[in-house]
C-alpha cells in the first residue's frame, strides 16, 4: 500500500454557446478579427452598465441540474475584483456567496467501478479576454488584448476533492464534458478553451483524514496534460514528504513541452479579490416551476443512454461506456441502428476500425465521410455474404477517404467475396498441391495448419474468397 | 427680463409664439458662457457649433409648423459625468484626458430626443467626490453669489452655469447629495430623484448603488419638465425601476393643505449654522400658513449616515475606478517599464488626492478580514437608515431640513480638512442611502448667500415633493433673485 494518499480536486470552466454575451449583445462567435464582437459594455467603456442575459441563467440551470445539483432560489452575482490588462473593468463578474447551484454529483467508472464524485457548486461568471504578447515570453516589449472573448459567458464547476488519482481526475473530466455536451449547452472543446480545467491537489499519509497542504496547477490542456501534470505533481510531492520536507502552498503552472510544474505564485502573492455584490445588477430570484419546466427538458445524458445501451441493444457494458461517452458517437450508433439490428456487430465498427481512424486522422464523428446507413450497407453486405469480413475492412477505409457507398466500391474494385463452390475448390486443390508437407500436418492432427491453408487460398483469391467455404472445403478434401 | 434668467416653460411659450428663436436663445446662453466662465469655470467643454445646429433644427421644425415639445430649444447644460457620443466627457479628471464615449448616456438620448439644445459640459468634482468643485482635476468653479466661494459639489459647473444663465437648466448627478447641496449654494432648485427612477446608463459610476442623475433648475416647474424628459425605464439599467412614471407637472399647483411634514430634529440642531436655521424654520412657517402640519420627527440613525457613506460608497467605487488603467483609453504614463509600473504611474498621476483618498478607503473596507467590520456593518447601518425613513413616512407625507449645513463656504476653507468637507454632506448623503427622493430649493438668504430647503419623501413620491416644493415657490420669490455678475 501507497505510504501517501492523493486528493485532487478540479475547477473546471465551460463556455456557454448563448448567441451572445453574459451582460450585452456583442457575439460569442469563436475566432473573428481581433475587437470585433465587442460593444461598449463588454469593453467595460465609462459609464457602462450590464444586463444580464437570462439565456445564460437557462443554460447554467441545464448544467447544475445534470450534475444532480440542487438549485438556489435565490442568488446573485458578486465583483471579483484584480487587475490584468485582459480583464477591461479590473473586476470580473461573477458569483461568491450565492451560486446558482449547489451539492451535486457524477459518477466515473474506474477500474470497473462507479465512483461519486462531489460537485461543491456550479456558478456563472464573464470570461476574460486574450493578450497576445508581441515577441517570445519575457522579452516582449508589448502586449496586444482581443476583447472578443471579454464577456463569453462561463459557468465553473468546482468538484469536492473526491478524486484520488490522476486517472479519476481524467475520467471525471471526461465525463463531465460527455455530461455537458448531451445538456447542448457547450461545445467543450479544449483546444479552443471551450473546456478549461484548474486543479488543487495535496497529499496525506494514508489513513489520514486532514488533507495536506495543496497546490493549485493551471495550464493543463488536454485530458493528457491534466493526467500527466498531475502524476508529475504526485510525485514531485511524495518526493518532498519522502526527504521530510513541506509543500508550499502555491499556484503551479503545467510546462507542456518540458513536462513539469513550475511555481507561478506563492500564497502570499495570492490576490486579495475583495469579493463584493456587483450594485449594478439585481439579485436573481429563480422560479421553481421554470427550474422544472428545464429539468422535465433535459436530455437523456450519458449514464441513462449507457443502461439503456445494455438493456435495450444487449451490448456490453464497456461497449456502452465508450460508445456514450461522446454525445455525437453515440447518436452515430443510433442511427446506425435505425436501419439494422446486429448492436455488437455495429458497436464493434464504431469503436474499432471508425474510432481508429478518426483519431489517426483527427476528425471529429459529426464530420466522418461514413454515412450511419453506409456503415450499415456495408455490414449487410458482409451479412449476405458479398464481401468478407477481410474484404470489407479495405472497403471500410475507401468509404472513410472518398464518402462512396459501400455498393460502389465493392463494384468498381471488383471486391465481391466468390461463393462459387467449384471455382473456390479448384484454388484449394491447387494450394494443397503446392504444400503437401503443410496438408498431412493437418491430416495428423495439427489443427493449426489448417490457418496457413486458408491464408494461401485468401492470397490466391486477393481476399475474395469467402472463408467459410474455404475452411469447409479445406476439411472436406483433407478428410 | 434678460432671456438669460427665463425658465423653460416661460421660454417655451416664447418659442412657440415665435416671439424668440433658438438660435438667439442659445447665443444668448453661449455669449454668457463666453463673458462669463474666466470667473465661474462653470464648463469644461463648451458644445457651441453643436448647440447652434440642435437651436437651428427647432427653429427649423417652428418654421415649418410644428408644435414643439415643452424642453424643444431650451440651451440645457450636461455634467462631464455624463456620456456624450463624439464629446469629450472627462468625468472632472485628467486620467480621462482624450477619452471620447463612443454612445452617449440613455438621458443624453432622451433630451436630444426632445430637441434640447446642449451647450456643454459642467465642471465637477473629479469623478463625483466631493462638495466644493474644487477636486476639479482642471480648475475650481466659482460661486456666481461670492466667486470667492465655493458653488458646493459635486455638481458645482451645472449649479453655476443655472445660477448664472449660462443654460436655462441643467443634469447632474447626485450620491451623496451633489445636487442638492450645489443647488442650496447657488440658489436654484437641484433634485435628485429615487434611486432607478432615472436611467444610470452612461453616468460614469462613483458609488454605483448611491448614484442617480437628476435636474437642476431655476424653478420647480422646470424640474417638473425635466424629469418627465429624463426619468422612465431603461432597459439597459438593470437597477431602473419598471413601469411608467407619472407627468410630474401634474403635481404643479396643487394646494398642500393638510400635508403633514416631519422635521428631523438630528437636521436641525448641531452642525447646522444658525442662519441656514433661521431661513429653514421661516419658510416652514410659510408652509405651515399654506395648511401643512409640521411636527418634529426623529431619524435616529442619521449619526451614522456619514461614516456608513464613506465605507459604502468609497468600497464601490474603489472597484469602479480600477477600470482606468492605461490599457486602452484616457490617459497613459510615457514608457513604463512593464504592466505594473504602468497601472501604478498612470493612476498615480492620473488621480487627484482626493479620489486617491477614497480608493484606498474602499480598498480597505473591502479587504479580507476587513469586509465584515466595515463594508457588511456600513449596509446594516444602510436598512436601519433606511428603516428610520420608512417609519417616518408612515406618518409623514414629507420630511424637510436644510439642503447644506451651511451656506457657501470660502474656497480653501476646507480643502485641508476632508472630515469637515465630508460634513458637508451631513443633511443629503441619508436620502442617498434611504434611495429615496430628495429636492432643494431656494428658501432665502444668510448673509447675502442662498440658503436651500431639502424636501424628501416616500420612493417614487417625486410628485409629492414638487406639489410641496411649487407651492411653497408660489408663495416667496426667492427663486426670482439673481446674482449680480
Amino acid at each position: 500500500m501507497a505510504r501517501y494518499e492523493t486528493v485532487i480536486g478540479l475547477e473546471v470552466h465551460v463556455e456557454l454557446k448563448t448567441g451572445t454575451k453574459i451582460f450585452c449583445p456583442s457575439s460569442t462567435a469563436f475566432g473573428g478579427d481581433p475587437n470585433t464582437h465587442v460593444c461598449p459594455v463588454c469593453l467595460g467603456l465609462p459609464g457602462v452598465l450590464p444586463v444580464f442575459n437570462k439565456k445564460v441563467l437557462e443554460y447554467a440551470i441545464r448544467v447544475g441540474l445534470a450534475l444532480n445539483c440542487k438549485i438556489a432560489g435565490f442568488s446573485k452575482f458578486d465583483r471579483k475584483n484584480y487587475y490584468y490588462p485582459d480583464l477591461p473593468k479590473n473586476y470580473q463578474i461573477s458569483q461568491y456567496d450565492l451560486p446558482l447551484a449547489e451539492h451535486g454529483h457524477l459518477n466515473i467508472d474506474i477500474d470497473g467501478q462507479v465512483k461519486r464524485i462531489g460537485i461543491t457548486r456550479v456558478h456563472m461568471e464573464e470570461d476574460a479576454g486574450k493578450l497576445v504578447h508581441q515577441g517570445s515570453t519575457g522579452v516582449a516589449s508589448y502586449s496586444l488584448v482581443d476583447y472578443n472573448r471579454t464577456g463569453v459567458p462561463l459557468v465553473e464547476i468546482v468538484s469536492e476533492p473526491d478524486i484520488r488519482s490522476p486517472e479519476e481526475a481524467r475520467a471525471y473530466l471526461e465525463k463531465l464534458k460527455a455530461i455537458i455536451q448531451y445538456t447542448g449547452v457547450s461545445d467543450c472543446k479544449m483546444e479552443e478553451g471551450s473546456l478549461r480545467c484548474d486543479a488543487n491537489i495535496s497529499l496525506r499519509p494514508a489513513g489520514s483524514d486532514k488533507l495536506g497542504t495543496k497546490t493549485e496547477i493551471k495550464n493543463m490542456n488536454s485530458f493528457k496534460a491534466l493526467q500527466r501534470a498531475l502524476q508529475y505533481e504526485v510525485e514531485r510531492q511524495t518526493e518532498i514528504l519522502e526527504e521530510g520536507g513541506q509543500v508550499v502552498q502555491e499556484t503551479r503552472t503545467w510546462d507542456e513541452a518540458r513536462g513539469v510544474t513550475l511555481s507561478m505564485r506563492s500564497k502570499e502573492q495570492a490576490h486579495d479579490y475583495r469579493y463584493f455584490p456587483d450594485p449594478d445588477l439585481v439579485p436573481l430570484v429563480i422560479d421553481r416551476r421554470w427550474v422544472e419546466e428545464i429539468r422535465a427538458g433535459l436530455p437523456e445524458l450519458p449514464d441513462q443512454r449507457k443502461a439503456r445501451y445494455v438493456k435495450e441493444y444487449g451490448i456490453p457494458e464497456y461497449d456502452a461506456s465508450v460508445i456514450t461517452a461522446s454525445k455525437d458517437l453515440a447518436d452515430y450508433f443510433e442511427q446506425c441502428l435505425e436501419g439494422y439490428s446486429n448492436a455488437k456487430a455495429v458497436s464493434n465498427w464504431v469503436m474499432g476500425d471508425l474510432s481508429r481512424l478518426l483519431n489517426a486522422h483527427d476528425i471529429d464523428i459529426a464530420r466522418c465521410r461514413i454515412r450511419p446507413a453506409q456503415l450499415t450497407g456495408m455490414l449487410k453486405m458482409m451479412d449476405g455474404g458479398t464481401i468478407s469480413g477481410k474484404i470489407a475492412k479495405m472497403v471500410f477505409e475507401e468509404m472513410f477517404e472518398t464518402g462512396k457507398d459501400p455498393e460502389q466500391i465493392v463494384k468498381e474494385k471488383g471486391l465481391v467475396q466468390i461463393s462459387d463452390e467449384g471455382a473456390i475448390a479448384s484454388v484449394v486443390d491447387e494450394v494443397l498441391a503446392a504444400n503437401p508437407k503443410v496438408a498431412d500436418d493437418f491430416r495428423s492432427g495439427k489443427e493449426k495448419a489448417l490457418g496457413f491453408l486458408v491464408g494461401q487460398v485468401m492470397k490466391a483469391t486477393r481476399g475474395k474468397a469467402n472463408p467459410e467455404m474455404v475452411n469447409r472445403i479445406i476439411r472436406e478434401r483433407l478428410r | 427680463m434678460e432671456l438669460v434668467y427665463m425658465t423653460a416653460h416661460e421660454l417655451h411659450r416664447m418659442l412657440s409664439a415665435r416671439e424668440i428663436s433658438a438660435e438667439e436663445l442659445c447665443r444668448a446662453a453661449l455669449d454668457r458662457i463666453e463673458k462669463l466662465d474666466g470667473r465661474l469655470g462653470a464648463f469644461i467643454t463648451v458644445t457651441g457649433d453643436l448647440a447652434l445646429d440642435q437651436a437651428r433644427a427647432v427653429d427649423r421644425r417652428i418654421a415649418s409648423g410644428e408644435e414643439i415639445p415643452p424642453l424643444a430649444g431650451i440651451p440645457v447644460a450636461v455634467k462631464d459625468v455624463i456620456c456624450t457620443e463624439g464629446i469629450p466627457t472627462t468625468c472632472g479628471s485628467r486620467i480621462l484626458s482624450g477619452f471620447v464615449p463612443p454612445y452617449s448616456a440613455t438621458v443624453i438620448e432622451k433630451i436630444l430626443a426632445r430637441g434640447m439644445v446642449m451647450v456643454g459640459k459642467t465642471n465637477m468634482d473629479e469623478f463625483a467626490m466631493g462638495s466644493s468643485t474644487e477636486n476639479s482635476g482642471f480648475f475650481p468653479a466659482s460661486n456666481p453669489w461670492d466667486t470667492d466661494r465655493v458653488p458646493g459639489g459635486s455638481s458645482g459647473g451645472s449649479a453655476v452655469a443655472v445660477a448664472a444663465g449660462q443654460a436655462v437648466v441643467a443634469l447632474g448627478s447626485d450620491t451623496g447629495g451633489s445636487i442638492r447641496q450645489p443647488a442650496s449654494m447657488c440658489g436654484v432648485v437641484g433634485m435628485k430623484p429615487t434611486y432607478g427612477a432615472v436611467s444610470r446608463y452612461g453616468l460614469v459610476a462613483y458609488a454605483s448603488s448611491l448614484d442617480q442623475i437628476g435636474p437642476i433648475s431655476r424653478d420647480v416647474a422646470d424640474c417638473a419638465l425635466v424629469l418627465n424628459a429624463i426619468s422612465g425605464h431603461d432597459p439597459l439599467d438593470s437597477t431602473s425601476a419598471p413601469g411608467d412614471r407619472p407627468d410630474y407637472t401634474g403635481f404643479l399647483n396643487r394646494e398642500i393643505k393638510g400635508i403633514k411634514i416631519g422635521v428631523p430634529g438630528e437636521y436641525m440642531g448641531e452642525g447646522i449654522d444658525p442662519g441656514v436655521r433661521e431661513v429653514i424654520g421661516g419658510a416652514l412657517k410659510v408652509l405651515s400658513s399654506l395648511g401643512a402640519e409640521i411636527e418634529e420627527v426623529s431619524l435616529p440613525h442619521s449619526k451614522y449616515a456619514i461614516p456608513a457613506y464613506y465605507l459604502i460608497a468609497t468600497a464601490e467605487a474603489s472597484s469602479n475606478l480600477a477600470r482606468y488603467d492605461g490599457v486602452s483609453y484616457g490617459y497613459r504614463v510615457e514608457d513604463p517599464k512593464d504592466v505594473v509600473d504602468m497601472y501604478s504611474r498612470t493612476r498615480s498621476r492620473g488621480f487627484g488626492t482626493e479620489v486617491k483618498r477614497r480608493i484606498m478607503l474602499g480598498t480597505y473596507a473591502l479587504s479580507a478580514g476587513y469586509y465584515d467590520a466595515y463594508y457588511l456593518k456600513a449596509l446594516k447601518v444602510r436598512t436601519l437608515i433606511k428603516q428610520d425613513f420608512d417609519r417616518a413616512f408612515e406618518k409623514f407625507d414629507v420630511l424637510i431640513c436644510p439642503a447644506s449645513p451651511t451656506t457657501a463656504f470660502r474656497k480653501g476653507e476646507k480643502m485641508d480638512d476632508p472630515l469637515q468637507m465630508y460634513l458637508s454632506d451631513i443633511t443629503t448623503i441619508s436620502v442617498n442611502l434611504a434611495g429615496i427622493p430628495g429636492i432643494s430649493v431656494p428658501a432665502g438668504f444668510s448673509g447675502g448667500l442662498p440658503v436651500g430647503m431639502q424636501i424628501m419623501g416616500r420612493p417614487f413620491a417625486e410628485g409629492t415633493l414638487l406639489q410641496v416644493a411649487h407651492a411653497f415657490e408660489r408663495s416667496t420669490d426667492h427663486h426670482k433673485k439673481f446674482p449680480e455678475l
